[in-house]
This record gives C-alpha cells, sequence and structure tokens, in this order.
C-alpha cells in the first residue's frame, strides 16, 4: 500500500482531475442542445482520460523493464510499429477480407499481433536487461523511423496519389478521438491498469535489475515479456485512438517520478496515471476553450518532451 | 628553449597553476612528474596552447605563445594529447603523413614523403604501415601517433602521458626510444610521465610539480632524491641506483599500511 | 585501384543513361536526334532529372561527410542533426513574411537558417556527456524533431502544410529544365569541401591534433557549416528532404577505403549520386505509371542499412 505521502498526492491529484473534468464538462454550456454537447464532451473526456492514463503507466512499465528512465515506448517505436500494422493489415484486404470485419473485432486483432511482435522485438532488445543503453535508445528510434518509412511505402503502393506528408509529421490529435474504438479501448485499458496494480509489488522486484529479482526468485523473462505485453496493449488503445503521442510519456513518467514519494509501483502507478490523464483534460481545456486551438496540445507536448529528454541526455540521466 | 614566465591558471575560482617560472633546457628528455592533481597535464596543454593563456608569457624558441600564429607554431613545437583513439578510418602512413601538414599544406613533396618513411622507421611501423588504425591494437596506436608527431620534425615535442594504456615492455621500449631520438637528432621532448621509475631512469631533466607549483627541477640525479620524492608523493620512498641512475622503491611495509588505513591518507589521494 | 574507380564510374554513368531512359513518357534515348518531341522529353524534364537527382546525392553525401568529421561522429547526417528542419524553418519565416521574394532571398534565408540550426546542434552536443557516441545521434534526431514539429505546427496555424510537405519529402517527379539548376550550386559547394579534404580529415583528428598541426579549428569548422548549411538549404528547396543518404554513404565509403577524405571524398560523391539515382529509377518503376517519392524509398533503405551499421562487428573485434 503507498504511503502517506503518496496518499496526499494522490488525493490531489484526483481532486485537480475532478476540477478540470468538471471545468471541461460545464464550461459555457449554453440553453439549447445541452444533452447533445454533454454527451460529445463527455465522450471526449473519456477519451482522454484513457489515452492520458494509459501512456503514462505504459511508460512507467516499460521503464522499469528497460531498468532506465530515458526510454519509453514511442521513442522506441511502440506507436510506429502499431501504425505499420495497421496499413499492413489494410494492404492485406484483398486476401484476407480484413477490412470487412466489425471494427472492434479488426481492433483486437490489432492488439492481439501487436503484443506478439512487440514481445518479440522488444523482448530481444531488452529482455536481458540492455546493457548498452544508448544504443538501445539509437536502434528504438531507428526502427520508429524505418516503421514510419515502411509505412509511407506500403500505403503509396496501395494509393500512389496519396498525399506525401501525411505519414512522417503525423501528430497526435487529442482534439478528434476515434469515438468508434472508446469503449473497447476503455475497457482494455482499465483492464491492463488493474494488471499493472495488481502486479506492482513484482514489479518493484523486477526494477531492482535482473540480478537481484533472479535471485529473489522472481521468474524474470516471463515478467518481461508480460509487463511488455501490458505495455504493447496500452500503447495500442492509445494510437488507435489519438494516433502517436510522441514524448508524453517522456513528460509524464518524469513527473510522476518528481511527484511520488517513492518509486515503489503502488504509489509510482496511480499517480502516473492520474498526472497523465490531469495534462491532456487541462491542456485540453485551456488549448481548445481558451484558445481555441485543438490541435495545439499535441505540438506543445512534442515541443516540451524533446526538450526535457534533450535535458536529460544533457545532464547525464541516461544511465 | 621554453621559457614560463610567471603563470598562472585558474578554473573559476580554484588555482590549478601558481607561479610558474621555468626554462626547459634543449636537446633533452624533460619529464614533468607529480602526484595526481598537481597540474602537470595543464601546464603542458598550456604549453602546447590547447588551452588559452590567463596570464604570464610563454615563449617557444624565442615566438611568443600568445601572439605567433598557429600555423606558424606548429614547425617548431608538435604535441601528443593523452586520448589518441579516433573515430576516423585511416592507414598508419596516412596519420604519419598528416604530420608533415604544416610543412607543405596539401602539396607533398619528395621530401614529405621521406620524412614520413623514416618516422614510420624510427617507431618501427613499417609492418603495419598500410593498416587501418581501428585493426590495431591501443599501443601500436599510441605509437603511429609518435609517429605523426616525430614527422612534423619540430625542435620540441611535447607528449601528454605518453606511456598511458601501454605495458611495462612497451613503456621501457617507448622511453628508450625517445631518449634515443633525444640523442642522435638533438630535439627536445618533453613529456609528463606518471610513474616516477621511467622519469628515473631516462629523462635529463626533471621537473617535479604539487598542488599546481613547482616544487624543484634539475637535472634527474639532483632532482630524484628519497627526502624530495617521498614529500612530492605524500608516501615513503628509497632511492637506490642501478645501471648508474637512480632506481626509486616505494615502501609496502605493513605498518605504513595500517597507518593509511586508518585513514592517514595524503590529502591529494582522494582527489583523484 | 585504378580498376576500381573505372567500374565505379562506368556503374554511374549506365545509371545516369537508364534515368535518361527510363519515366512516363515511352521514349528511346536512340532516336533523340531524329524526333524533336522525344529531344524536348529529353532536354526538358530527363536530362534536368539526370542531373538534379546526380548532384544531389553527391553533395548530400559530400555533406554528410563533413558533419561527420566536424561532430566526430560516424551516426549522423544532414538530416539528422536538425540542418534540413531548419532550412525549411528558414524557408517557412520567408514564405510567410515576405511571400513576393526573390528565390535567391529564399535561398539565402534557407541557408542561414540552416546554419544556425546545424550550430544549435554542435551547442548541445558539446554539453553531452563524452564518450558516448550514441548520444550524438539521437540528441541530434530529437532535435531535428523539435524543429520539425515547429515547422509543421507554423505550416499548420498559416495554412502553409501543402508546401511544407514538399520539403519534407524530398522527390524528383516535378524536376525539369529551369527548376533544378541552384542543385549546381550544392554540387560547387560539395566541390569546394574537396579543396579543404585534408583539412576536415585532420579536424575529425580531434582539437588536440588538429592545433598540434597548425590548423585553426574555428575557422575549418566554420567552413564545413558553411558548406553542409548551404548544401542542404539548396536541397530542401528544390527537391525537399532525402533521409539518411548524407549518413549512410560515408559510411560504406570509410568502411571499404578509409577516411583518407582527400581520396576518398570524390568516391563518396559518386556513390551518393549512383545511390539516389537508383533509388530514383526504382521509385519510376515500382509502380508505374505512378511515381514513388524517394524518400520514402531511401527512409526504408537507409534506416535498414544504419541498423545494420549499428550492429556490425568494429574492424578490431
Amino acid at each position: 500500500m503507498p504511503e502517506r505521502a503518496s496518499w496526499q498526492v494522490i488525493a490531489g491529484l484526483t481532486g485537480l482531475l475532478v476540477l478540470s473534468s468538471l471545468v471541461w464538462m460545464f464550461q459555457g454550456i449554453g440553453g439549447g442542445n445541452r444533452s447533445f454537447i454533454l454527451t460529445l464532451r463527455a465522450t471526449k473526456l473519456a477519451g482522454l482520460i484513457t489515452v492520458g492514463a494509459s501512456i503514462a503507466i505504459a511508460t512507467v512499465l516499460f521503464q522499469t523493464v528497460a531498468a532506465n528512465r530515458v526510454l519509453t515506448p514511442s521513442i522506441m517505436g511502440f506507436d510506429a510499429l502499431y501504425l505499420l500494422l495497421q496499413t499492413l493489415l489494410v494492404a492485406s484486404v484483398g486476401i484476407t477480407g480484413f477490412a470487412m470485419l466489425d471494427p472492434t473485432l479488426k481492433f483486437l486483432a490489432e492488439i492481439a499481433v501487436m503484443v506478439l511482435l512487440a514481445g518479440l522485438l522488444f523482448g530481444t532488445l531488452l529482455g536481458r536487461g540492455a546493457r548498452d543503453i544508448p544504443r538501445t535508445i539509437l536502434t528504438g528510434v531507428i526502427l520508429g523511423v524505418l516503421f514510419r518509412s515502411i509505412s509511407g511505402f506500403v500505403s503509396r503502393i496501395l494509393d500512389p496519389n496519396a498525399y506525401a506528408v501525411v505519414q512522417s509529421v503525423s501528430f497526435a490529435s487529442f482534439g478528434s478521438i476515434n469515438a468508434s474504438l472508446l469503449l473497447p479501448g476503455g475497457l482494455i485499458a482499465a483492464g491492463m491498469i488493474a494488471a499493472a496494480f495488481a502486479l506492482s509489488s513484482r514489479l518493484d522486484v523486477l526494477a531492482l535489475g535482473r540480478t537481484a529479482a533472479v535471485s529473489l526468485g522472481l521468474r524474470h523473462r516471463r515478467m518481461v515479456l508480460l509487463t511488455l505485453a501490458l505495455v504493447a496493449v496500452l500503447v495500442s488503445v492509445s494510437t488507435a485512438l489519438v494516433g502517436p503521442v510522441g514524448f508524453f510519456g517522456l513528460l509524464v513518467a518524469g513527473l510522476a517520478h518528481g511527484a511520488a514519494a517513492s518509486d515503489r509501483h503502488a504509489a509510482l502507478l496511480p499517480i502516473a496515471g492520474l498526472i497523465g490523464a490531469l495534462i491532456l483534460v487541462a491542456g485540453q481545456t485551456i488549448f481548445e476553450r481558451a484558445m481555441s486551438q485543438p490541435a495545439t496540445l499535441s505540438v506543445v507536448v512534442e515541443f516540451a518532451g524533446g526538450l526535457f529528454f534533450l535535458y536529460l541526455l544533457m545532464k547525464g540521466r541516461i544511465r | 628553449m621554453i621559457e614560463i614566465h610567471d603563470l598562472h591558471y585558474r578554473v573559476g575560482a580554484a588555482p590549478i597553476l601558481s607561479d610558474i617560472s621555468l626554462s626547459l633546457p634543449e636537446g633533452s628528455l624533460t619529464a614533468l612528474i607529480g602526484p595526481n592533481g598537481a597540474g602537470k597535464s595543464t601546464l603542458l596543454r598550456l604549453m602546447a596552447r590547447l588551452e588559452p593563456l590567463q596570464s604570464g608569457r610563454i615563449t617557444v624558441e624565442g615566438l611568443d605563445l600568445a601572439t605567433t600564429p598557429t600555423d606558424a607554431m606548429a614547425r617548431t613545437l608538435a604535441i601528443m594529447g593523452q586520448q589518441n583513439s579516433v573515430a576516423s578510418r585511416l592507414r598508419v602512413r596516412e596519420l604519419v603523413g598528416f604530420g608533415r601538414w604544416p610543412h607543405h599544406q596539401g602539396r607533398p613533396r619528395a621530401a614529405d614523403r621521406e620524412a614520413v618513411e623514416a618516422a614510420i622507421d624510427a617507431f618501427g611501423l613499417q609492418p603495419f604501415a598500410g593498416r587501418f588504425l581501428d585493426e590495431l591494437s591501443g599501443g601500436q596506436v599510441q605509437r603511429a601517433f609518435l609517429a605523426m608527431t616525430f614527422a612534423q620534425d619540430t625542435a620540441w615535442m611535447l607528449l601528454d602521458e605518453p606511456l598511458n594504456n601501454l605495458d611495462v615492455a612497451h613503456a621501457r621500449a617507448l622511453m628508450a626510444r625517445l631518449a634515443q631520438l633525444v640523442q642522435d637528432t638533438g630535439r627536445s621532448v618533453v613529456a609528463v610521465v606518471h610513474e616516477v621509475n621511467y622519469a628515473a631512469a631516462w629523462a635529463d631533466h626533471v621537473v617535479a610539480m604539487k598542488h599546481g607549483r613547482i616544487v624543484a627541477q634539475g637535472a634527474a640525479e639532483a632532482v630524484l632524491t628519497e627526502d624530495l620524492l617521498s614529500d612530492l608523493y605524500d608516501t615513503p620512498v628509497e632511492v637506490s641506483r642501478h645501471d648508474g641512475r637512480p632506481l626509486v622503491l616505494h615502501h609496502h611495509s605493513h605498518s605504513r599500511i595500517a597507518d593509511l588505513s586508518r585513514g592517514r591518507l595524503p590529502d591529494r589521494a582522494r582527489l583523484s | 585501384m585504378r580498376f576500381a574507380a573505372g567500374l565505379g564510374l562506368a556503374a554511374l554513368l549506365a545509371l545516369m543513361l537508364v534515368s535518361l531512359g527510363v519515366g512516363a513518357a515511352e521514349i528511346s534515348v536512340r532516336q533523340a536526334r531524329s524526333d524533336a518531341w522525344t529531344m524536348l522529353v529529353l532536354m526538358e524534364s530527363r536530362l534536368p532529372r539526370t542531373l538534379a537527382v546526380a548532384l544531389a546525392g553527391a553533395a548530400l553525401a559530400v555533406s554528410g561527410t563533413l558533419i561527420q568529421s566536424l561532430v566526430r561522429n560516424r551516426f549522423v547526417g544532414p538530416d539528422t542533426t536538425g540542418t534540413s528542419e531548419s532550412a525549411a524553418l528558414g524557408l517557412l519565416a520567408v514564405t510567410i513574411l515576405a511571400p513576393a521574394s526573390p528565390i535567391w532571398v529564399k535561398m539565402v534565408a534557407a541557408s542561414f537558417a540552416a546554419m544556425a540550426g546545424t550550430a544549435l546542434f554542435i551547442v548541445v552536443i558539446r554539453r553531452l556527456p563524452r564518450r558516448e557516441v550514441m548520444l550524438v545521434p539521437i540528441a541530434g534526431l530529437v532535435l531535428s524533431g523539435v524543429l520539425g514539429s515547429i515547422v509543421t505546427w507554423i505550416a499548420w496555424q498559416a495554412d502553409l502544410l501543402q508546401y511544407v510537405g514538399v520539403w519534407m519529402s524530398g522527390e524528383f517527379s516535378g524536376v525539369t529544365a529551369g527548376r533544378y539548376e541552384l542543385l549546381w550550386v550544392a554540387g560547387l559547394a560539395a566541390g569546394l569541401a574537396w579543396v579543404g579534404a585534408d583539412r576536415f580529415a585532420i579536424l575529425s583528428l580531434g582539437d588536440g591534433v588538429a592545433t598540434g598541426l597548425g590548423l585553426s579549428t574555428a575557422s575549418v569548422m566554420r567552413f564545413g557549416l558553411v558548406v553542409v548549411a548551404v548544401v542542404s538549404a539548396l536541397v530542401v528547396t528544390t527537391v525537399g528532404m532525402v533521409p539518411f543518404l548524407g549518413l549512410v554513404v560515408p559510411n560504406i565509403v570509410a568502411r571499404v577505403m578509409g577516411d583518407n577524405l582527400r581520396a576518398s571524398l570524390p568516391v563518396v560523391a559518386a556513390s551518393g549520386a549512383g545511390l539516389l539515382l537508383a533509388c530514383d529509377i526504382i521509385g519510376r518503376l515500382l509502380i508505374a505509371p505512378y511515381e514513388m517519392p524517394v524518400s520514402v524509398i531511401l527512409g526504408v533503405l537507409g534506416a535498414l542499412i544504419f541498423l545494420v551499421l549499428l550492429y556490425r562487428r568494429p574492424a578490431h573485434a
């Protein structure tokens, strides 16, 4: 159980999240069409909270596996892999009739393949505890580029007239959430997050590193793969809902480590999840309502996250 | 002659070198010795114009370091740094060839090519001359860089810890080669030497430094005495003689080690 | 050696000939003298395109070598150091602030912005922990990403996303006579770099060695920066960004013949031209009569080669 100081942080963050959710829901609501607007806003709110919490928890889990505070699933190319998968599955349309499937079924199939691929790829890369962290990061970054390039390549073959930019500079669209997948996505994410909470004491052991974990009797390899599977599912959900999120996870995990009184996962995971949700809800409220620029949040997050990353590199916090 | 006059150097508020005045004689092998953190490398890097002078004056063969253009300086003074692992994929002969750059600025003549081959011979690199640096051992790379410095054909060569990364046999061979080179060609070599016995066995002139100051300088025989070295390194040493040169023996008496382990470490040792 | 050089040159010429013959319009190069229309296609489209590809490839590969020796790191190229994105930023600024400016003003602005961006990269990597070879390219990629996000955001706000899209993805299908000639300047800049080849080779040995040999490191650095920036700016403006070429080609050439730049820079240039020509030809054939942009092909190919370079054994191990 989290200790007292962490409870206070969790309570405070929950209060802030509730507050900004209320502002999001009821700010400037007029007379006509109340219920329509409220439904629309509630849908978006649910989406933002799902994405924020998913990415935050996925990042914390990933950093525990990698034993490193700089690596995140996005930096290592997870969301690019998911996008590539989507493209490839669409490309196989004629052969398998994949596109005819029900969107929810399709989504589940994508997640399943993603878990498999991520386990294979990143399990090999990180399984024994990556020793050469810089090389591992660089590999992930380049893998991300490679996945995006292949996506671009395949979609060009599918549709030669496709507008060239989109894939190379696509950002998360926190302003327009893919509502059709919200319900299944939200449920799946909630399940994964609950699983992560249930595993929190084992994650504490995993965080001690391979040698200590093995010595304490943890089945290290299985735990690594399990954690990576959770990460893969959470990233798939958030990518399906809003697209790739770039440095958002890094930012949130950094803040969570700062805010949490200890690095025990029982405290770290809820704090990270709350911070992730809070940033998206509060940020989107500010940019969409106060500044009427619904698409700006992701660029600001990308920018701030990128600078934070460079700061970590320059401070030598890479180990 | 290298003359250093009233040199002071600090990093931030910390004085690294204070009140250094020196003149280094020509035609000799000079060793800079002293404990870690004494300022040996900093002094050498200042002489090599790798760090900017803060106060004081250094002249090499009458050329003022502060005002002489760097390309002119390169025909009087050659330097070799501590870290000689490079990412460039060069062959040994190409690397040594760059030593002639100050003389030909990109248009090598026959004399330059001869000088390169002579340098390769002088450091026993002929068997590897066509090989890439990244295919060689650390010691061979070190020698290739020395050969480049030698090919520069300058009156002075400044070497920052040239014995780094070398085992005993290679270190001795290198010091012997440097001493021979000074004797045969009349060039002057200044080297930072970490292990005092290499200085004792081969240096003509020794400069002893501690806490950023010169403690003593002069002929090797005069500087390398028991009292001075014990004081310099904060550890008792005995000086014996071997083959007509001083031989420094470190004490390993257990009562003294017990003293040390009780916390009476020399204050400088903690910094290193 | 002579033989290899001859073989390489022959391959490059062959690629150029193929490039003249391949495209949406079916023409035969041999009929050019008798058929006016064929001649027109050749002179107005195919020849300019072939020259543009060759020039851009050669110049990018050379500027990749330069940036690698300036920062003494093998794993960088002009497109992973913020250079290209900065050029796009400068171009975007001129397009918004003074849309009517002549092309050369835009070029100059893009070049200066590229220079500033590369200088920023060098400032950043100087503050990185030493000896961490892999951190330099990571920092460069992230910096490029941050700059790219600024470019995209501004373009989105100013409704110029279409322009930026053209700059961000390199392709040669739009090249005709009159629309590529600035690339000759890029080629010239790369040629100038060859004059300073020894200086760059010495600089990559370290500041200590360079100073010892009497080289003014700051001025070599400035010279290199100017060449890299001008080449990147011109390529981005005329054909768009070409990923990984400037990173991959110098690595492969260095692996085969080393880093004695006086000897290797011409080979780097020829290989860059050859690789880009090959990718461009593939792009024209793959989904004919449509075209695959060369940046998409190099994105895949370059990333794969990069990964191989990252995990190959060092030569001495």
